[in-house]
């Protein structure tokens, strides 16, 4: 395994560089132009925009502004942004806390209630509780964040008015009355995300209990007259986790990008939010970085899924 | 697989022989199952209903009522009307042909890529690194300037070959399914890896099952349910995106109805005109709740415990 | 002072408003003289009011309006720095930095039209404590003109010969060459005068390095406390303020929403804000919002033309001919079929059901904002009456005639259009209305949405954007940056005509050719007397009218915000930030 692990973190090298590769190729040839905010004004020219432009280094040819754009990463820095002309690093360390406190919060609660769920709705399949769980989770799964988000503020800001609905990123939680601001501020966007997140887990963790449900195994450990709540934990859950494993692994980079409409709804000054302003604006240096970051998580967390998948099922062997 | 003489000869007893009565079992067992039957009688309505719909229902999904702005659901308008007092039963019905297509087919382009690269990467281990390389790779790309990259290189040619709706349609297929098989990769190969050395495939191995028998004959159907369930779950993300793409600019022209797109353009009247949305979101939603148990009865019909 | 949003957004005239009647809504008058009070406002105390909260759904990114990315960052930049004048919202200048606005008749502005004398207010200070001089002014034209910097403001910078200190209070700017607008330089959201101390050393190639860009040193009523590009901007009462008693609010924050309509809710329904800039959310949402009471919706005409662009190259020539000028449109080159098309354009459904009389009122002109230079003529114009029969005959007469298909053709060309604009509720709701009369022509309507920063872009490899017009027929709005006509109608002139060899530089986006309009034109370049300016001006509108290069359809309103109904002291001014008069806002 641990020879495994070694090997795998050595590829990781040279899959990284062409993943950069291939990012820096595509934003660089998808359209887009820092500057088109100033398209028709007559006060901003054109030769203005074109001198702006150059300054950015955008007038350099595509493969010197990867090599130079490499070298700084190399270094641990991720250039400067189009928008702010500050560092990219200060931006992405300005949003983390907010998509962490918010996206992250979320996410652990949306695992730790459809891991139950998805089991009782497994065992007691086709129950009253089973039906009712499918029904959440396919109101969760066809309707889209942006639409449980405006029913949230429609109930719980405009009419209720309970909750704040912009996301003010200067709290800072020091005492218990910041901290009841803190979830004040937050608690639609995490339901909404855990609302979404989870919907789609338990569908998963149901399916897969169901295949191991009548498994010999089962049978086998049941005619032992083992009680019923030991045998579905230790067994059939074990057997039935290497997929709720999977989806988690490939979940978690994604909390740092961030849930781009939840974020945009609320107003929460995250990740996802400025990924999707500086693809908008063009800000390739943030875009970037923040897509070269997740790309990281990913390689990371997919080996780490493989890694788990081992202890969970010895039968697993990697050539 | 080339595969010439004995081992197609095998292969061949059980194409010819049996299927007939594994497919014949595989629909009593559905039939049984009283939600999948449920599930399919409703997904059939909706796919009847969006074909066929728009010749019974004749009202004109684009005819501007000047008077008739934003009105709730009625005798003249089943489903209300929208901003521009367009019938919504009208525009729902046709927006389904769209969305239900776009949603099935992507559905069907994801899981079919993604069930294949986890069945390669998963049983053959020399595949596994360079194919999971790749899927790491479609997973770190960003979504939306590969959308605009594509579209931008592709649109052109594509509409002049097949026209506006159809060219679209193509590629939003393709591009929907090409950026959602990983997880279904992910997932279909964690389980080759897990069942590739159980006792039923190293028998049957030991046998002289040949590599695409043991593959899509032995492992496969015992890899169906996260299959199942990620198919599912990409028809109602399609579904969506589909009209998120048409948002970006990038997908079907604006005024062609689909089922996401007046979902999306009800959101800045749902606090006075909750019509506009509900209908849309349940039409989606029944498509969505239909597929799942027809998948289910799918699953526990092809169940070989069951049905063998 | 074009915005993003003035272009890509919606917003127009007040319904009921005669087109060109130039009263902001909310509160009557205007402001000329320095220091005076909006109406409604009482005598106030420093910092007596508490939060300002603002919500702008574009978050700014740099606090440094010379490297602004958008009207966001000038807004944002427009608490803390202050330009010589403002404009006012009867768009002619308000003394800020300067003691008067320089004219001919004070002698501030030379008779030969080449040179223009700024005589400083004495006494300011900046928020660092120390004294605003004429370096300052000196130093920010040096700033703004150094190619190295690549200011976004430097087009301002085009016409000036040079800026030289007279005394410690005066300055005096040189043109190259005779001018009839002094304040094309230190005036309005791009004027905004920088601290040589605080920038000397961040020119050229360092600017970016300036931490001036975050936190600039102002004379302005705030001074920035915190600032998170594209999040929030806090603000506290800059203590050096000239005026004593302003500002009234303690502190401003400036907080991005990212969407119109959350910043809509957050003022009309939640009181989460007090002022919400640029509502680009479809009017009858605005209007059923607006009824819970928390707030209104503050508008004023402006000069914002919602217009159809008709192409006269051909979209589907083959190859690099794609919409060259040498090309010719199938059938939009014949001025019937155009006449037709804008006879059959029914404004008054797109006003009345998209823009619901509140943001934006019918026109059929191109030139909208200043009265004195607003068309009276076209009004009686056929081509301005929205007539189906006639537009129908109009065709019939010109021998395009229907087909199996419907769709009406002449010599094998079939009457099909690729409709397009950017994608926007408001737009694409235009866009059907538009498409479904057009359709009872016999004329087949593609439509097609562009999101407006590929739209907009100058990106030459791009398929879709305004400039290339690689289709039949767009839309967008565009409006004049200022109170004369000049620059904006040099959009319809040859030399502007976009080409693959120019990159697709250039206004012209109809690929309109006129030797009239040109020689108009040149007249007008070569006129100083106002009157004769506002004739040609209203001659030239006319002219684009009738010959139906373009069809405009709404003249939009400019701002259209939504404030806290307890909020006072708001002047909406379509030439200036929305917070150009921020220190005297109250509640």
């Amino acid at each position: 395994m641990g020879k495994y692990i070694l090997r795998r973190l050595l590829i990781s090298v040279p899959t990284l560089l062409v993943i950069s590769v291939v990012l820096f190729t595509i934003l660089a040839l998808a359209p887009g132009d820092p500057m088109a905010q100033f398209a028709l004004n007559p006060e901003v020219p054109p030769e203005v925009r074109e001198r702006v432009k150059a300054s950015l280094g955008l007038d350099q040819p595509l493969h010197i502004r990867y090599l130079k754009w490499l070298g700084g990463i190399v270094q641990g820095d991720f250039g400067f942004s189009f928008a702010t002309r500050g560092p990219v690093t200060d931006l992405i360390l300005q949003r983390l806390p907010n998509t962490l406190a918010v996206l992250g919060v979320a996410y652990v609660i949306a695992v730790l209630l459809a891991i139950p769920i998805g089991i009782v709705s497994a065992v007691r399949r086709y129950s009253l509780f089973d039906y009712s769980a499918t029904t959440f989770a396919f109101i969760g799964i066809s309707v889209p964040t942006f639409f449980t988000g405006l029913v949230l503020i429609i109930v719980f800001s405009v009419k209720l008015k309970w909750f704040p609905f912009l996301y003010d990123s200067r709290l800072v939680v020091s005492d218990l009355q910041s901290l009841g601001q803190q979830i004040r501020q937050s608690i639609m966007p995490i339901a909404v995300l855990t609302f979404f997140n989870a919907a789609q887990l338990t569908r998963y963790v149901r399916a897969e209990m169901l295949e191991n449900l009548p498994q010999d195994y089962v049978r086998t450990a049941r005619a032992k007259g083992l009680p019923e709540v030991p045998v579905i934990a230790r067994h059939v859950l074990r057997n039935s986790l290497i997929p709720v494993v999977t989806l988690i692994a490939l979940g978690v980079p994604t909390i740092f990008t961030g849930a781009i409409i939840t974020e945009q709804i609320f107003a929460i000054p995250g990740l996802g939010h400025l990924l999707v302003k500086s693809i908008f604006e063009t800000d390739t240096p943030v875009v970037l970085a923040i897509t070269f970051m997740f790309a990281i998580l990913v390689v990371t967390f997919n080996l780490l899924a493989d890694v788990i998948y081992a202890a969970l099922d010895p039968r697993i062997k990697y050539g | 697989m080339a595969t010439v003489t004995r081992p197609l000869a095998a292969e061949d007893v059980w194409a010819t022989r049996k299927p007939r009565s594994l497919w014949g079992d595989a629909w009593r067992q559905f039939r049984r199952h009283r939600m999948a039957m449920a599930g399919l009688v409703v997904f059939v309505f909706l796919a009847l209903a969006s074909v066929f719909g728009p010749s019974v229902y004749t009202a004109d999904p684009r005819e501007i009522d000047y008077l008739s702005f934003q009105q709730g659901p009625s005798v003249a308008h089943p489903f209300g009307t929208d901003n521009l007092g367009r019938d919504m039963l009208a525009r729902s019905l046709v927006g389904g042909r769209i969305s239900i297509a776009v949603g099935v087919a992507a559905m069907l382009v994801a899981i079919t890529v993604g069930a294949l690269v986890g069945a390669l990467s998963g049983f053959f281990s020399k595949a596994d690194g360079p194919l999971m390389r790749l899927t790491d790779l479609f997973l770190a790309v960003p979504p939306l300037p590969v959308l605009m990259l594509v579209i931008f290189l592709f649109r052109d040619p594509l509409r002049a070959a097949m026209g506006p709706v159809a060219g679209i349609f193509v590629l939003t297929v393709v591009v929907i399914g090409l950026l959602t098989w990983m997880p279904v990769a992910r997932l279909v190969r964690a389980a080759f890896l897990s069942l590739k050395q159980r006792d039923f495939v190293v028998a049957a191995r030991s046998v002289g099952v040949r590599d695409t028998g043991l593959i899509f004959r032995h492992i496969l159907p015992n890899a169906m349910s996260p299959i199942l369930v990620a198919g599912t779950l990409a028809v109602g993300a399609a579904i969506i995106t589909e009209s998120a793409l048409s948002f970006l600019g990038l997908g079907f022209p604006p005024d062609e109805p689909t089922w996401g797109r007046l979902l999306f353009e009800a959101q800045l009247y749902l606090d006075f005109a909750p019509h506009m949305a509900i209908f849309p979101g349940l039409l989606i939603f029944l498509a969505v709740i239909s597929i799942n148990y027809v998948g289910d009865g799918l699953r526990d019909a092809l169940d070989p415990r069951k049905t063998g | 002072m074009t915005r993003r949003w003035r272009i890509a957004l919606a917003v127009g005239l007040v319904a009921g408003l005669v087109a060109g009647a130039c009263a902001p809504t909310t509160t009557p008058g205007s402001t000329t003289a320095p220091g005076t009070q909006a109406p409604g406002t009482q005598a106030t105390t420093r910092g007596q009011g508490g939060e300002l909260r603002l919500v702008w759904w574009q978050g700014p990114t740099i606090l440094n309006p010379h490297l602004s990315q958008g009207t966001k960052d000038y807004d944002a930049a427009r608490l803390v720095l202050e330009p010589l004048a403002a404009i006012g919202p009867d768009g002619k200048p308000v003394a800020r930095l300067a003691a008067e606005v320089p004219t001919q008749a004070n002698g501030g502005f030379s008779s030969d039209g080449k040179t223009v004398t700024w005589k400083l207010r004495t006494g300011v200070k900046w928020s660092d404590g120390s004294d605003f001089t004429a370096d300052d002014v000196v130093f920010t034209h040096k700033y703004m003109s150094d190619p190295a910097t690549a200011a976004t403001t430097s087009g301002n910078t085009k016409n000036v010969d040079k800026v030289e200190k007279v005394d410690a209070s005066t300055v005096r700017v040189t043109f190259k060459a005779a001018t009839f607008n002094p304040y094309q330089i230190f005036t309005g959201p791009q004027g905004m005068i920088i601290q040589e101390k605080q920038f000397k050393d961040f020119t050229g190639a360092k600017a970016k390095d300036a931490p001036g860009n975050q936190n600039p040193i102002g004379t302005g009523p705030y001074k920035v406390s915190q600032f998170k590009s594209n999040d929030v901007v806090v603000y506290e009462i800059n203590t050096t303020y000239r005026e004593a008693t302003k500002p009234f609010f303690k502190t401003v924050t400036f907080k991005t929403t990212s969407a119109a309509d959350a910043s809509a809710r957050a003022v009309l329904q939640t009181g989460d804000a007090d002022y919400a800039w640029n509502m680009q959310v479809p009017a009858a949402t605005l209007k059923q919002m607006a009824e819970g009471g928390r707030g209104e919706i503050v508008t004023s005409p402006s000069s914002n033309v919602e217009r159809l662009l008709l192409n006269r190259a051909d979209p589907r020539a083959p190859g690099d001919a794609r919409s060259e000028p040498n090309t010719k449109h199938p059938f939009l080159s014949d001025l019937n079929v155009r006449k037709a098309l804008a006879m059959a354009s029914n404004r008054k459904a797109v006003v009345d059901s998209v823009y619901a009389g509140l943001t934006g009122g019918v026109t059929c002109n191109i030139v909208e904002g200043v009265p004195s230079m607003t068309s009276k003529n076209t009004a009686n114009m056929d081509v301005c009456k929205f007539d189906l029969a006639a537009a129908n005959k109009l065709l019939d007469d010109a021998g395009w005639v229907k087909g199996a298909d419907g769709i009406r053709a002449k010599g094998g060309v079939k009457m099909e259009i690729v409709y397009a604009t950017t994608i926007n509720a408001v737009r694409q709701a235009t866009q059907a209305i538009i498409k479904s009369d057009w359709e009872k022509l016999g004329i087949k309507v593609e439509l097609k949405s562009v999101d407006a920063g590929i739209f907009f872009s100058s990106d030459v490899a791009n398929p879709d954007t305004a400039a290339k017009f690689f289709f039949d027929v767009e839309m967008f709005t565009n409006n004049s940056s200022e109170p004369d006509y000049q620059v904006y109608l040099a959009n319809w002139i040859t030399d502007e005509i976009p080409t693959r060899a120019k990159q697709w530089r250039g206004g012209n986006y109809e690929r309109y050719s006129n030797p009239a309009y040109d020689a108009l034109f040149k007249e007008l370049a070569g006129a100083i007397d106002p009157a004769k300016r506002a004739e040609l001006t209203i001659k030239m509108n006319d002219l684009l009218v009738q010959d139906v290069v373009v069809i405009p359809l709404v003249a939009r309103t400019q701002p259209t915000a939504a404030k806290a109904k307890d909020l006072k002291g708001i002047l909406p001014n379509p030439w200036d930030s929305d917070v150009w008069n921020i220190a005297d806002w109250t509640k």
